[in-house]
């Protein structure tokens, strides 16, 4: 008989990933309501200082596989890995972050597994004792409901969606046997990221620029950092070369979903508005009234957002002192 | 190097997606359909490789009658043959079923690597490629932004949060696109006549031994019990009227005090 909920809490480099504690929390509402227990898993190298932490998010059990080459995630080695402790551990349910990592392990552990597996879950509720996940599809144009037949079910949750809950619990950290296995894939360098740069799809603010920024973008840059928040653009600019792919937003770009969402100069196609409309605020700046993004957002000012960014930049510096 | 390229055909990005009558799919009449744009990345590498190592670029598609147009798409980009998939009892396999089929008509392909489009943009579920990996026990790397083959070895660049990874894995493997990669190239007419005469194979679930009773909508794990529309936001707040600053602060002022998020 399957039970308990395991949770792969993710971590880079011995710290982990806002995303880990989002689905931590979200494991201990779900083992609360199903009366049963919060495992957490910790995979890596060298972690043994920070195992104790999703105690903290309502683990009552840390697994740790700590192994040198665990240091960079793997697919084969993590998946091998993870593989020999829901074997274990049996787990009705296994929840991850969907980040870039987490959807990679996710998918290749669901076919080795043979358990069905909910992308990118919105929404998890428990009705009859039965879990029903909810996903978008088609870019977010549709929400899904569904459910997982079978012994485990698998479920990657959307970054930035589900709250972070702190709820102390026993955390009592035990290190298993890290069961490698065979591996063809390695990561033979690492390329950092320049500076503080704030992931796209965990910040809490992203302000973002399209066609009417006609390429420059120093104006929401500024904005974007005054704020702690990220800089995101439509596919036009994106195809205009003014920013890398890795900033483009929308259905064939990043889904976010922050706390607030700052759209200047984009006129809100419908692949556009599928990466940002499960944002909780939307503030859209255009000079076209009719741009259709006006219908997806909360706030609206038709004018020019070359004037008009760097006036909500001075305003803010205002009242930041 | 013998390449094998998975493609979907999907709704176009600009589809309007409405919901079915019997609440679980959606309306198919009035939707275009195209390559998945991942997809799309997948051809163009595929026949970048082959342009530079020699050797074939394979398309196989899994779907109804309509997606040869899809399949006749990549030809016509180049592409030198394809394996079209097509029988009734495979519709409405999920993620599992779907890459178990793929992974069984993989079978009587040869192929040194795989490409997939990260995801389809239909239901989006970021499994099919790792799926088919895991079938094959051949190692995957997903979301791939630029890759380079030597020695029987391929290294990826892949953007992941606050980094970009070069992960190498031994061939064969199979690789999942990120926008990036490269820029698809556009079919031209002559490439369209010849997409016409190159060979293309189809087969049903028979052909490929498997069991039609493993796949298919009834044999769903992930089932689909409901699709709803997102919930409408509660209508926009204009801010009009005064000058820049004044609309600035009026922003401002909403942000800070009233909903606290700045």
């Amino acid at each position: 008989m399957s039970e308990g909920i395991l949770v792969v809490a993710e971590q880079h480099n011995g710290a982990f990933r806002k995303a880990a504690f989002e689905v931590l929390s979200e494991g201990r509402r779900l083992a609360d309501s199903m009366n049963t227990d919060l495992t957490a898993v910790v995979i890596g190298s060298g972690i043994e200082n920070i195992a104790g932490e999703p105690g903290k998010y309502g683990a009552d059990n840390i697994l740790t596989a700590d192994d040198a080459a665990l240091a960079d995630y793997n697919t084969d080695a993590y998946t091998n890995v993870l593989a020999g402790i829901v074997k274990l551990k049996n787990p009705a349910l296994i929840i991850l972050g969907a980040s870039i990592h987490g959807k990679d392990l996710a998918a290749r552990l669901a076919a080795r597994l043979d358990a069905g597996l909910v992308m990118e879950c919105i929404e998890i509720q428990l009705i009859n004792d039965k879990l029903i996940f909810t996903r978008p599809m088609y870019g977010g144009k549709i929400l899904a409901e569904l459910e997982i037949e079978g012994r485990t079910q698998i479920v990657a949750i959307r970054p930035n969606v589900m709250s972070i809950k702190e709820s102390n619990k026993a955390g009592r950290v035990e290190k298993v046997d890290a069961r490698i296995g065979d591996v063809n894939t390695s990561v033979v360098e690492k390329l950092i990221e320049e500076g503080d740069k704030i992931e796209l799809t965990e910040a809490d603010i992203v302000v973002a620029g399209g066609h009417g920024t006609n390429g420059d973008f120093a104006a929401i840059e500024e904005l974007a950092s005054l704020l702690g928040g990220a800089v995101g653009a439509s596919r036009f600019a994106v195809d205009e070369g003014w920013r890398p792919h890795s900033d483009q937003v929308g259905q064939t770009g990043k889904i976010v979903s922050p706390s607030l969402y700052i759209a200047c100069g984009i006129s809100g196609a419908i692949q556009h508005a599928a990466g940002m409309s499960t944002s909780k605020n939307i503030v859209a700046i255009n000079k076209d009234p009719d741009a259709p993004l006006f219908s997806k957002a909360d706030i609206g000012i038709v004018g020019d957002l070359a004037e008009l960014v760097p006036a909500i930049t001075e305003e803010i510096k205002k009242i930041q002192g | 190097m013998d390449i094998v390229v998975l493609v979907k055909q999907v709704p176009d990005t600009e589809s309007l997606i409405q919901i079915a009558g019997d609440g679980v799919s959606i309306k198919t009449d009035t939707i275009k359909w195209v390559m998945n744009p991942y997809d799309e990345l997948a051809v163009e590498e595929a026949l970048r490789i082959r342009d530079t190592q020699s050797g074939s670029v394979t398309i196989l598609s899994m779907g109804p009658k309509r997606s040869v147009k899809t399949i006749q798409t990549a030809l016509a980009m180049g592409a030198d043959k394809a394996v079209h998939l097509n029988d009734p009892q495979a519709e409405g396999s999920d993620s599992l079923a779907t890459a178990k089929i793929l992974a069984a008509a993989l079978k009587d392909i040869p192929y040194d690597l795989i490409i997939a489009g990260q995801r389809a943009v239909d239901q989006d579920n970021f499994q099919v490629g790792a799926a088919v990996a895991e079938y094959l026990s051949i190692p995957q790397i997903s979301q791939i932004t630029k890759e380079e083959i030597s020695d029987g070895k391929i290294k990826c660049h892949r953007t992941v949060e606050g980094a970009i990874e070069v992960v190498e894995a031994s061939l064969p493997a199979l690789l999942t696109t990120q926008r990036g990669l490269n820029d698809p190239r556009y079919t031209t007419l002559p490439g369209i006549m010849k997409a016409k005469k190159k060979p293309m194979e189809t087969k049903v679930l028979a052909d490929i031994g498997i069991d039609p009773d493993t796949v298919g909508e009834s044999n769903r794990k992930v089932k689909i019990t409901a699709l709803k529309l997102p919930p409408e936001r509660g209508g926009v707040t204009m801010i009009d009227g005064g000058s820049v600053s004044e609309k600035a602060a009026a922003l401002v002022s909403k942000l800070h005090d009233d909903l606290r998020i700045i």
